[in-house]
């Protein structure tokens, strides 16, 4: 089971990643856990400043973009 | 687009617009705090985002991430150019590197900014850009 996290308030770009994700994980047909982190402080904390970012397995993979579902994918096959 | 971004900041949010990022020596120096306070007033003046050199000297994989596929400004008080190391250790080139002294703006170990040589400093980095 792979552990994905999408770090963002919940703005226009945060939600573009969530939908690319989800799509994502659906074409690959991988088992994943994904969890969103909303919280400011709770981003912050994790050294993160620019959002949206993509964590996978608690790797931070893409920080301060939404990649788009193809290049996700390509990060699940890894 | 820059009221939408002030919207953002508002609500408190981090989303990332822009290619360009200012990472200041910020060292123990006039000079060093001047390279502070630059990439402060290019920031708010909504030339770039300023970033945080610790977090690329402390090899986070966050700000490295973030940094690999962004145009960066290495700002540093004097010619020891500790922000452009920083930024060679951890595999990141500086697509400008600028040097306070350069600009023969005298290092000394007193912390006062100086906002008119500051401006000089705000004024190089913006001419820089544009070419």
């Amino acid at each position: 089971m792979v552990k994905i996290e999408i770090l963002g308030t919940g703005c226009a770009k945060c939600k573009s990643l969530a939908k690319n994700v989800e799509k994502a994980v659906s074409e690959a047909g991988v088992e994943a856990e994904v969890v969103k982190v909303e919280s400011l402080s709770e981003i912050m904390n994790r050294g993160v400043m620019m959002t949206p970012a993509l964590f996978i397995d608690g790797e931070a993979v893409v920080v301060g973009r939404a990649p788009s579902v193809a290049e996700i994918k390509g990060m699940l096959k890894r | 687009m820059l009221e939408r971004e002030d919207e953002r900041k508002e609500e408190g949010c981090l989303c990332a617009s822009g290619d360009l990022l200012f990472l200041a020596c910020a060292g123990g120096s006039n000079v060093g705090q001047m390279s502070n306070q630059a990439a402060v007033e290019l920031a708010k003046d909504g030339r770039g985002k300023l970033f945080c050199l610790a977090g690329i000297g402390a090899h986070l994989d966050t700000m490295i991430v973030a940094a690999r596929e962004r145009k960066l400004v290495a700002i540093d008080g004097c010619p020891v150019q500790c922000a452009k190391k920083i930024l060679d250790h951890a595999g990141l080139q500086a697509a400008l590197a600028v040097v306070v002294t350069d600009l023969g703006i005298e290092k000394s170990p007193k912390l006062e900014v100086d906002p008119a040589d500051c401006k000089r400093v705000v004024e190089k980095i913006k001419e820089e850009l544009r070419d």
